[in-house]
């Protein structure tokens, strides 16, 4: 009988079920792989590329590509970490992204991942572009001023929800995401209990009138960075 | 021996950054047996009386005498820290950035539904510092050499920070000390 | 208008058999036919042809040849390419706004006539070129911008204003393009004498083992600009499990700077016809799509004609090789502008009816491909090449050439030179020697495969193309000594701004802060660490992008920087006092000096 496959992941030998993408095998033998717009249930997107390693010395994203036997593959290296770094950086000067005023501030990914890599003023220069809020809807709203493209609330809401409320319209640094149906989210079939509204990642899709619930020091990523293993998690709660 | 120079100042910030400062309570009197404060709010020198070893710089440029502010503290301090997210990013005052300049104005002095402005003008004295057209992070009008993001950055990110640069060493704030909020 | 909304998407679906992954025949038509897809419309499509609203939506907002919302009756798309602006865009695009009364984006007030830019079309041997409508008109200047406008508000009529027809097919009463070829140099290969039917006869002679044989024999590889070699590629897409396979032809040729394929679909359509129905039976695959660009319109009837000679020739359909079991058909699909499409997934998702976003790889389209089928997308040129092989011998095409560039490679020239056009070279064959064929004299630095390529200076001159030292897709711009490699690197940023898809993080920001940075260097307020910066930059882009676009659009400053570095050099300087260059109080102030002054908010 054949042992069952395995990677090397940063020199540690993983298992993992064949169809798995690196990024999931990875998560099974607990290693984390910083990401922002894979979460688990939702068919692989591969936009952030947060989750670049080195796989048999090619750079793919650990997301998308699919784990195979005996495969090399780098993810903690300084090289990677840097290119992360870069990433974020990027994504937190094409928005506006106000976290002292932001209600998704310490459950937000983005920020977390800032706090995760050190980062404390990004090396480019802030766009500041002009982008819109749509609060139209009576319980949720987007702000595209936080909007980072990763499609999780388009792909939940269509593959989890079975609504196809949002999609994205124009293409460059002016794709944007999109309410389905005419251009407000108050025209779609949009609901506060849609799944699609926790799977955002930052503050740009949020339910109305329920922000800032938990103090300051006892939101999710305040004292344990975003990935950090479970038991430790768990101790400091 | 004399004691390292501290400076500091609030551009375009709401000063809560300094409050945390003062928020690290008692160490305020270690702080100052290893210190001596020039020019800064906190002991209200107007200027610089010689060169400091540790600029402080809370809030972003937002006008002409921010920017004329900034470049003095680049010259005169060895060390140049922003201080909390208005100086980091913009912050707060840079949520103008979104608008026209001249429809904030126009907002703020003669539109807006809380004004009461019989001339219709925007103030336009001399005397007052022209805005500019963005409100900048410092670290885009002059070099910085440490960011301490934070709304404010709490007390104790502020008393390590300064201890570290104080004793010469890195500045490596433990993960419960970075924030953006 | 006359015919409802609800009308014509109805009609357009029908025209499809209401098959969803035909949308983008769909939007086509109905832009076609009511100068824009409005909501109403993508609401309709939506009901009859059974695709998301989000779908319509995201497709009409991705291609530059949609509109949501009524325009005109008449675009008049201006190429702002680099070669146009070096032949005098600017005084052209200002003499059609003048002669409009509008700027660009606009439209005239009666509704009749909207100014845009678009990017190269594929002319830019005869430039400054626009498209009106699909007609091209080329060597435009600034007097003739202004008789475009008067006649068109006397005729309405884009086809009328082609006074001349161009040479060869052109002049085709399908065609009556006022387009030139431009062939300077046909060489023994690609652009030999056509033998029509000769390749398929000899092909049918062969077991489709034995062709893929042929064409690895002859050492081809992909004349795009990738290089990877045919023969590989199609055993792969044989190997592949699924009963339907598909050729695809990429006839996207956007690259700006690239014109060679259009020559070759104007002059030898037979030739790549013959090439896709020879990989169709070494692949095993019974149906072909030819994805034109929207650029192109004008060549479709023509090569719609081609297609129906060819069936009833017995070349397509049913009879090609009735002895092998063998039969291959051939569909066009039209683009509608959108330069990522040249990248082949972006294109398989294109024909199936979405926007251009390119796929994640793995599975590669010879493992799932067009509608989850094994499929080949293979350049104009490569299959032209298949064809030659076929007729003439492996050895034949792989005398020409070097060991890893086997054959000839066709050429765009264009820019500063005196003799642009398309010249077929053997690889191997010095830039130099190129130079001195196209009269490009006072060469001072040469754009090599485009914006995706790289920028040399006189130092690679002696370099040669091919594979294995300056690969090309073909094209080579030439610029003189009184250019400026950095705005020249701008424009090209401005470019791949435009065109990328947005999908991934570096791409998507990282082409904004490349083409930012530049105009920092550029008014002389950049500093050394910005050169840094663009490095940095350019190494995230090239390993974290999802596509070859993202993989490659940093060149222009990269391959600028390292060629020109000195021309960085001079314009950056360390910041005096700690004060950063990039700021400057005057240009901050001025706005607000100019509402204290008075002026108007």
């Amino acid at each position: 009988m054949s042992a069952d496959p395995s990677l090397i992941l940063d020199g540690r030998e993983i298992p993992f079920v064949p169809g798995q993408t690196i990024l999931q095998a990875a998560d099974d033998a607990g290693v984390y792989i910083p990401r922002l717009c894979d979460k688990p249930g939702l068919e692989p997107f591969g936009s952030c590329r947060v989750c670049v390693v080195r796989a048999n010395g090619r750079t793919v994203s650990s997301c998308t590509y699919p784990a195979s036997l005996g495969m090399v593959v780098e993810s903690e290296t300084p090289e990677l970490q840097a290119m992360r770094k870069v990433l974020l950086e990027m994504l937190f000067v094409e928005g506006n992204h106000f976290c002292m005023s932001c209600e998704k501030s310490g459950h937000c990914e983005l920020q977390a991942l800032g706090y995760r890599f050190g980062i404390t003023a990004p090396q480019f220069e802030y766009q500041f572009p002009h982008r819109e809020v749509d609060a139209s809807h009576p319980d949720i709203l987007i702000d595209h001023n936080r909007c980072i493209l990763c499609a999780r609330c388009v792909r939940t809401s269509r593959d989890l929800d079975g609504k196809e409320v949002f999609g994205f319209v124009g293409r460059g640094p002016h794709k944007r995401l999109a309410a389905s149906t005419g251009s407000r989210l108050k025209d779609t079939n949009a609901d506060v209990t849609d799944r699609a509204i926790d799977a955002c990642p930052v503050g740009a899709l949020l339910r109305k009138r329920v922000g800032f619930a938990v103090p300051v020091g006892q939101r999710p990523y305040d004292t344990v960075p975003i990935g950090a293993p479970e038991p430790v998690q768990e101790a400091r709660r | 021996m004399s004691k390292p120079r501290v400076a500091t100042t609030s551009l375009c910030g709401c000063f809560g950054c300094h409050m945390s400062l003062l928020d690290i309570d008692e160490r305020i009197l270690a702080l100052a047996e290893i210190v001596e404060f020039d020019k800064s709010p906190i002991n209200d020198h107007k200027d610089f009386t010689q060169r400091c070893a540790v600029g402080l710089i809370e809030g972003g440029c937002a006008n002409a005498e921010n920017v004329h502010v900034l470049r003095r503290f680049r010259e005169m301090c060895d060390v140049l820290v922003s201080v909390g997210d208005c100086a980091t990013t913009g912050g707060i005052p840079a949520l103008r950035n979104l608008v026209p300049l001249g429809e904030c104005l126009h907002e703020a002095y003669v539109a807006g539904p809380s004004v009461h402005n019989p001339s219709g003008r925007v103030p336009d004295d001399p005397e007052i510092p022209l805005l500019l057209d963005k409100v900048y992070p410092a670290h885009e009008v002059v070099k910085i050499d440490f960011h301490l993001p934070g709304c404010p950055p709490s007390a104790d990110t502020l008393w390590e920070a300064l201890n570290a640069l104080l004793a010469g060493k890195p500045l490596a704030l433990p993960y419960a000390l970075l924030k953006y909020d | 208008m006359t015919t409802s909304v609800d009308t014509v998407v109805r009609e357009a679906c029908v025209s499809v058999g209401h098959d969803p992954t035909r949308l983008m025949d769909v939007a086509r038509e109905v832009q076609a036919r009511l100068g824009c897809i409005p909501p109403a419309a993508v609401d309709a499509i939506h009901h009859d042809l059974h695709v998301s609203r989000a779908q319509v939506q995201s497709l009409v907002s991705f291609y530059a040849f949609f509109d949501d919302h009524p325009t005109s009756q008449i675009t008049i798309r201006v190429c702002d390419d680099v070669v146009d602006r070096l032949a005098g865009y600017d005084r052209v695009a200002k003499a059609f706004a003048d002669e409009l009364g509008v700027t660009i984006g606009q439209t005239t007030a009666d509704g009749a006539i909207s100014l845009q830019r678009t990017a190269c079309i594929g002319m830019s041997d005869q430039a400054p070129a626009a498209l009106v409508g699909n007609v091209v008109v080329t060597d435009l200047s600034a007097e003739r911008a202004r008789q475009v406008v008067a006649e068109l508000r006397a005729h309405r009529d884009p086809q009328r204003l082609i006074k001349k027809l161009g040479d060869g097919n052109n002049a085709h009463p399908l065609v009556k393009a006022m387009v030139r070829n431009n062939i300077r140099q046909a060489g023994p290969i690609v652009m030999s004498e056509p033998r029509r039917g000769e390749a398929i006869r000899k092909a049918a002679a062969l077991s489709p083992a034995e062709v893929i044989r042929a064409v690895k024999t002859a050492r081809l590889r992909g004349r795009g600009g990738a290089g990877f070699p045919t023969g590989i590629k199609w055993e792969m897409a044989r190997a592949a499990p699924g009963a339907r396979k598909f050729v695809v032809c990429n006839a996207d040729e956007g690259e700006p700077g690239t014109f060679k394929d259009r020559v070759l679909l104007t002059e030898w359509p037979d030739r790549v016809f013959a090439g896709m129905t020879i990989a169709g039976y070494a692949l095993g695959a019974r149906e072909g799509i030819l994805y034109l660009r929207a650029e192109y319109a004008y060549l479709r009837a023509f090569l719609e004609d081609v297609l129906a000679r060819r069936r009833s020739d017995g070349l397509l359909g049913r009879d090609v090789m009735p002895r092998r079991g063998f039969e291959f058909d051939i569909r066009i699909q039209m683009g509608a502008g959108a330069y990522v499409c040249g990248e082949e997934s972006a294109l398989l998702e294109s024909c199936e009816g979405r926007r251009g976003d390119p796929r994640n790889r793995p599975p590669f389209p010879a493992q799932r491909g067009y509608l989850g089928c094994p499929t080949v997308v293979n350049n104009v040129e490569t299959l032209c090449c298949v064809t030659r092989i076929l007729d003439a011998g492996s050895a034949a095409f792989s005398e020409l050439g070097s060991r890893q560039s086997a054959g000839t490679k066709l050429l765009s020239v264009s820019g500063d030179v005196s003799r642009p056009g398309v010249y077929e070279v053997p690889f191997g064959t010095p830039i130099q020697d190129v130079l001195a064929l196209c009269g490009g004299r006072d060469a001072t630095a040469l754009q090599v495969g485009g914006p995706s390529g790289r920028m040399v200076g006189p130092a690679d001159f002696e370099r040669t193309i091919c594979y294995d030292d300056i690969a090309t897709g073909g094209a080579l711009v030439v610029f003189d000594s009184t250019r400026n490699p950095l705005e020249i690197a701008h424009a090209y940023m401005e470019f791949f701004e435009d065109e990328s898809c947005g999908y991934c993080t570096p791409c998507r920001v990282g082409n904004v802060l490349l083409r930012k940075g530049l105009e920092k260097v550029l008014a002389g307020r950049g500093e050394p660490s910005d050169l840094e910066q663009f490095e940095q930059i350019a190494k995230v882009m090239k390993a974290a992008s999802r596509c070859g676009l993202g993989q490659t659009s940093f060149n222009p400053v990269l391959s600028s920087l390292q060629s020109f570095r000195y021309q960085y050099e001079t314009l950056v300087a360390e910041p005096a006092q700690g004060r950063r260059r990039g700021f400057d109080l005057d240009v901050a102030t001025a706005e607000a000096a100019r509402i204290r002054a008075g002026g108007t908010q």
